[in-house]
């Protein structure tokens, strides 16, 4: 009886998973018949909008000459080291910003004031400083998801449920035990959420560095294609950097199941 | 004595003005005993024990453990705080361990212990159970096993019963008044039920409402086994309608202050 019942609502669960999952392949499937129709129907020039055949095409020529793959792994790469850079120092510095008032408040204001700087306003500084080569393209990366980053983190450890922190101390926690058994550990949900929404910045702030000074990778691709009204090489690009963030976000969503299998999810999610 | 309180007094200054939450509290805790205070909420029960704990600063006076002034908090007071706080992230062994972790006790002797007091509580079998698996009385019952787990010279409970219901609270007061007997721990417990507070106590502080002061002291007479047959000696009936006029005045008096 009662396992029936347990059955009976796992189906439920997975009818409704379905559900929703097919709900999210309708709305793709209608952008690209709306996108077809456009195009098929002779609607609108294709030298704005190429039909999805000539981008598959399109996208078909650039794997078999190996250039999309070294687009994708240089743009990829280039987000990589700038965000990781970001998080490596955004971290231990949000973490001290969250239990450390005097630290806060050394270094919130220029944080706070640095973050409302336009990351694009800063490119010909980076230009100036470092020159058109890779550290150029990581610097504006780290530029534009550091100080965001940062507070994210800080707000993450500041949640914290500060009860938690007190029986930590009655039991006898010191001060780094506090941080390194008790801030972090409760923080890793929220801050692979940070860490998520960051990344998607990166891919932004990549796209501004490459349109800037840069000879490979995705946003020189859809610069140099604008050139030449090349659109279904543009739609190319922008479709890589959005299959890239999907799975980009798959791929966060798994590691925050993964690092906190403890948590409580609302709506199982 | 094991425990004693001089002369705190707790002040919160704000903009409006400096309110007074706790004012020259005195009292004493012998070793062994258990010691219920009760009062009105809002009357600052949770302050007094915060600083008792080390957690909450005072504005002045003492807080003598052991014949030594406490500074901070320490694994020397134990406590217990309403919401369960533990560490949702580790299983109910981990979580047990966590203080003897804190103070670098060999894992193997660390286990050996956590095992003992989860015993206690009566939670054999759910060693490796996740805080979320758990319902709020057995939580609880992993709350009191991490504080016991790591020796502390007193135990300092802040209405831990508070969310639960009133089935469990009653057998999570049993089982508490049986570990109080069995492992002879001095126990501090702050809570607003009267019911609560003469079940458990060996001698009850009467708390007024805010500013906080002590009342009154109420030396139980009710028989050293303490379990729900308790509720209805007629010893109990009578030291609770004698906190219950203590309080029912101060919740009149509130009243006509505004």
């Amino acid at each position: 009886m009662k396992n029936s019942k347990i059955i009976k609502c796992q189906n439920k669960a997975a009818k409704r998973l379905r559900v929703e999952q097919s709900l999210s392949l309708c709305c793709f499937m209608l952008i690209i018949l709306a996108w077809c129709v456009l195009t098929f129907g002779g609607m609108v020039s294709e030298i704005f909008l190429p039909s999805p055949l000539q981008v598959i095409q399109r996208l078909i020529e650039m794997h078999l000459d190996g250039s999309l793959w070294l687009s994708c792994w240089e743009s990829t790469k280039r987000v990589m080291v700038g965000w990781i850079w970001s998080v490596v120092i955004a971290l231990p510095c949000g973490m001290l910003m969250a239990s450390s008032r005097k630290f806060s408040a050394f270094v919130q204001p220029i944080i706070e004031f640095a973050r409302y700087l336009p990351v694009v306003a800063l490119v010909p500084l980076t230009l100036l400083y470092m020159g058109i080569d890779e550290s150029q393209k990581y610097m504006i990366i780290f530029l534009g998801t550091f100080f965001q980053l940062v507070l994210m983190v800080c707000d993450t450890a500041s949640g914290v449920d500060k009860n938690m922190i007190n029986a930590a101390k009655t039991l006898g926690a010191g001060k780094f035990q506090i941080y390194k058994e008790v801030i972090f550990p409760a923080s890793l949900p929220g801050l692979m959420d940070d860490f998520r929404m960051t990344i998607g910045w990166a891919w932004t702030y990549l796209v501004v560095a490459e349109m800037v000074a840069a000879n490979n990778g995705l946003g020189y691709m859809i610069l140099r294609s604008q050139r030449y009204l090349a659109t279904d090489t543009i739609f190319a690009g922008l479709i890589m950097i959005g299959l890239i963030g999907l799975v980009t976000d798959w791929i966060f969503r798994s590691l925050s199941y993964l690092v906190a299998p403890w948590q409580e999810r609302l709506k199982g999610k | 004595m094991k425990l004693e309180v001089k002369d705190l007094t707790k002040i919160y200054h704000s903009q409006n003005g400096d309110v007074t939450a706790i004012d020259h509290v005195n009292l004493q805790v012998e070793e062994s005993e258990f010691v219920m205070i009760v009062g009105p909420s809002g009357c600052g029960k949770t302050t007094l024990i915060n600083m008792i704990g080390g957690l909450d600063e005072a504005t002045s006076g003492q807080v003598i453990l052991d014949g030594k002034e406490i500074e901070g908090p320490g694994p020397d007071r134990g406590m217990v705080f309403q919401g369960y706080s533990l560490f949702p992230w580790l299983t109910v062994l981990k979580n047990v361990e966590f203080g003897m972790k804190m103070r670098k006790v060999p894992a193997e002797e660390r286990t050996r212990k956590a095992m003992e007091y989860i015993k206690l509580v009566g939670l054999e079998g759910f060693e490796n159970a996740l805080p979320k698996q758990l319902s709020g009385g057995m939580k609880q019952r992993v709350a009191i096993a991490r504080t016991l787990a790591n020796e502390p010279e007193m135990l300092l409970m802040d209405e831990p019963f508070g969310a639960l219901d009133a089935q469990t609270r009653v057998v999570m007061q049993e089982l508490l008044a049986k570990i109080s007997r069995e492992t002879r721990t001095t126990i501090l417990f702050i809570t607003h039920d009267i019911d609560e507070a003469v079940l458990l106590g060996d001698r009850i502080y009467v708390m007024s409402r805010r500013p906080g002061t002590i009342r009154e002291v109420i030396t139980s007479s009710l028989p050293a086994e303490r379990n729900h047959n308790c509720f209805v000696l007629p010893q109990f009936l009578e030291t609770k309608k004698k906190i219950m006029d203590m309080l029912w005045q101060e919740s009149q008096d509130a009243a006509l202050d505004r």
